[in-house]
């Protein structure tokens, strides 16, 4: 039997996902999920967001440019990831997905580094040890068994750290998400996992992916919590992620936060997403746009003014400028790197290997 | 008409459609979109959501469903997405696609055919350039067909789905856009045969899939050397076409084993161990591999240094002819 003081229906999702912050910046104070920042965090969480969409539309801009080779945008996601990434202390841990560049800036990971997995000069840049930030990964939904794993050492060793895993709503449709959460719950681990629920998973839309009423209704089964918020509401992926977190930390436990958004870009450059939806569709989903409603809740609030303005898109220009001189300057990389990493101690018959390609590079005048 | 491999393998997937209502195409985004390479285009359009259908993102779960509508009597034609995206449905294959027609001592046949767009080449990012044909031929239980030319993919792929046998299709993704000028539909040599492709005296070049083409081009430069080069399309992993094989090596002495995959314990070991172990005496030299190397494969600023190329495949005709 589980945990026989736990009311299962509580970790039943509510019936409205959490939403502070309307489109016009409105704000509804929800004493269940304050946000506890002061005026400069809520600043801070609009410069994020707003650094993050320069760096993704720089990016798009180099592939197009033929600098990367294909880059996955997370346009639109922008208060999923930096409001939920901000709700973590320094010392927690982040396992990202490939979209995950908002939350990486957050982290502080260098983002033109960032890029070489979509330029193809390496398969990573940053060390995850400084920034507690795992590898990106690309096939879907592993990492969720990483976090787990990591949360479960972090348990084992009284580290009151936190980790969270990101993945999508197509995400949640592989075994892996599914057995982290088993493992999760049985051991309490102190992880989040936190869906970022964009509509698709590349042409396929969230009906086509599941049955479920929500996303966050599957958590339900393995003892988890299933908690919902507005994705593009950088106020409540805040909130709801800083109360999740909280509960890790006390020991109660992992979550499971499913975040309402949409993708605005393409699944990735290589994507002609004119194929499976509609203009219509697309106009509609700009009207709820994280960052502009941030800003009308700035300035509401009289945080925002021509001076924060001009700053913050200085920082942004300037960011996106580093990022492509970053990307075009890049080393194109050295073939002997590839012999180097992979064993911690190699031995005879690879090192032979390793001779044959130097041989064929001298060869060919590369060397 | 110049048709591409990707064409011919949509027309082939069409036409067996057509031609049995029991065969059904269905994968990630095959539907709507038609495939990330467009190779399932317009099967839903023409033939309906419930013979070409999106499935949720699980490839344990396609080809786990793929096996049970096998076994109810229809003739699954699942796509994985790409090479590096077949491991989650390693069990699924491994365990049940290829163990129960065993298992049930012949009672129950798995006419599946799985698509698997494989391969590098195309700059690509991590995990879309895996060559993970080695698994599958080591499984038995499994054939394992990887066309060349795009009127192999509409041959091959035809005669697969009409197989009761489960197949591995691995389609060699950088071939994707060859063309060839041909009139569709096409019939081919049977799968399970190799084909001399270019025949000369000197060196046996076995190659297959994206590297078919490779080898062609390294026969003509190595023509221009003084060096004839035969160069056989192996076409079916497994089974091996053993006869034509010892045939080929018999007629020229030497032979060399080309493939993209890692090295170790590659397409080439077996081969090599077939020649040697039954062409011996034919032998003048070591049989040879121009293969990628044992290491991940690489980041796609580095692919040109790690893939096999027509000079690696001239280092090793080299080799083979200073014995
Ligand atoms: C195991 C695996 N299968 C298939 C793919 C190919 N693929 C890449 S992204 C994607 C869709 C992912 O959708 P979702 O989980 O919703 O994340 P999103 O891309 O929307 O952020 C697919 C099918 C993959 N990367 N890994
Ligand atoms: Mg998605």
């Amino acid at each position: 039997m589980a945990d026989a003081a736990i009311d299962p229906r509580e970790f039943l999702p509510p019936d409205e996902p959490v939403h502070l912050l309307d489109p016009d910046g409105t704000y509804h104070e929800d004493p269940e999920h304050p946000v506890d920042l002061d005026d400069a965090g809520l600043r801070e969480l609009y410069r994020l967001m707003l650094v993050t969409r320069k760096v993704d539309r720089e990016a798009i801009n180099l592939q197009r440019q033929g600098q990367l080779g294909v880059y996955a945008s997370c346009m639109g996601q922008e208060a999923a990831q930096v409001g939920s990434a901000y709700a973590l202390a320094e010392e927690d841990w982040i396992f990202p997905s490939y979209r995950e560049l908002g939350a990486a800036l957050v982290r502080q990971v260098d983002a033109a580094g960032l890029l070489h997995l979509y330029r193809g000069t390496w398969l990573s840049d940053h060390d995850p040890y400084k920034h507690h930030f795992g590898l990106m990964s690309i096939p879907i939904g592993t990492q969720a068994l990483h976090a787990t794993g990591f949360a479960m050492g972090a348990r084992l060793d009284n580290n009151p750290i936190v980790t969270m895993t990101y993945f999508g709503d197509g995400g949640t449709s592989e075994g892996d998400p599914h057995e982290a959460m088993t493992f999760a719950g049985v051991m309490k681990s102190p992880v989040i996992f936190f869906v970022q629920n964009n509509q698709y998973a590349i042409s396929v839309p969230l009906e086509k992916q599941t049955a479920a009423p929500t996303l966050a209704h599957k958590a339900v089964g393995y003892g988890l919590p299933g908690r919902r918020c507005d994705g593009n509401d950088v106020l409540a992926t805040y909130a709801v992620t800083k109360k999740a977190v909280d509960r890790a930390r006390a020991g109660e436990g992992p979550t499971f936060i499913e975040a309402l958004t949409y993708r605005m870009e393409a699944h990735t450059t290589s994507d002609d997403p004119s194929r499976y939806r509609t203009q219509a569709e697309l106009d509609e989903a700009a009207t709820t746009d994280p960052i502009a409603r941030m800003r009308n809740f700035l300035q509401q609030r009289d945080l925002y003014d021509s001076e924060l303005e001009d700053a913050v898109e200085e920082q942004a220009k300037e960011v996106a400028t580093y990022v492509r001189a970053g990307i075009y300057d890049a080393p194109h990389g050295d073939p002997m790197e590839l012999f180097e990493h992979v064993y911690v101690d190699p031995t005879g018959y690879f090192e032979g290997q390793r001779e044959q390609l130097r041989a064929e590079l001298d060869a060919n005048g590369e060397g | 008409m110049a048709i591409t491999m990707a064409q011919a393998i949509n027309q082939a997937l069409h036409d067996a459609m057509s031609e049995d209502e029991r065969v059904l195409v269905f994968g990630e985004d095959v539907g709507r979109l038609g495939g990330v390479f467009r190779v399932t285009d317009k099967l839903q359009e023409n033939f309906s959501e419930d013979r070409c259908f999106d499935t949720p993102l699980a490839e344990s779960g396609i080809i786990g469903t793929a096996i049970g509508l096998a076994m109810y009597g229809f003739r699954p034609v699942p796509e994985m997405q790409f090479d590096g995206f077949t491991y989650p449905a390693f069990e699924q294959i491994v365990s049940h696609l290829a163990k129960m027609p065993n298992r049930s001592r012949g009672t129950v046949k798995l006419p599946v055919t799985i698509r698997i767009p494989y391969g590098g080449g195309i700059g690509a990012v991590e995990h879309h350039s895996e060559s993970p044909e080695a698994y599958w031929a080591h499984t038995a239980g499994l054939k394992v067909f990887t066309p060349g030319t795009p009127e192999d993919a509409y041959s091959m792929m035809r005669a697969a789905i009409a197989m009761d046998d489960p197949v591995i299709f691995l389609e060699p993704k950088r071939r994707y856009w060859m063309k060839s000028d041909t009139e569709l539909p096409v019939e081919t040599e049977p799968p399970h045969k190799a084909v001399v492709r270019r025949e000369g005296s000197d060196v046996s070049v076995f190659c297959y899939g994206p590297m078919v083409r490779t080898a062609m081009e390294a026969a003509e430069a190595a023509a221009d050397e003084g060096w004839s080069l035969e160069v056989v399309d192996l076409r079916s992993l497994s089974p091996l076409d053993t006869p034509t094989m010892l045939a080929s090596v018999e007629r020229t002495g030497r032979a060399i084993v080309v493939h993209e995959a890692a090295q170790t314990l590659g397409m080439g070991a077996e081969i090599a161990a077939r020649i040697q172990e039954q062409a011996f005496y034919s032998l003048e030299a070591p049989v040879l591999r121009a293969t990628g190397y044992d290491t991940p494969y690489p980041p796609a600023k580095l692919e040109e240094f790690w893939l096999p190329d027509v000079d690696r495949i001239l280092d090793m005709v080299e080799r083979s002819l200073s014995y």
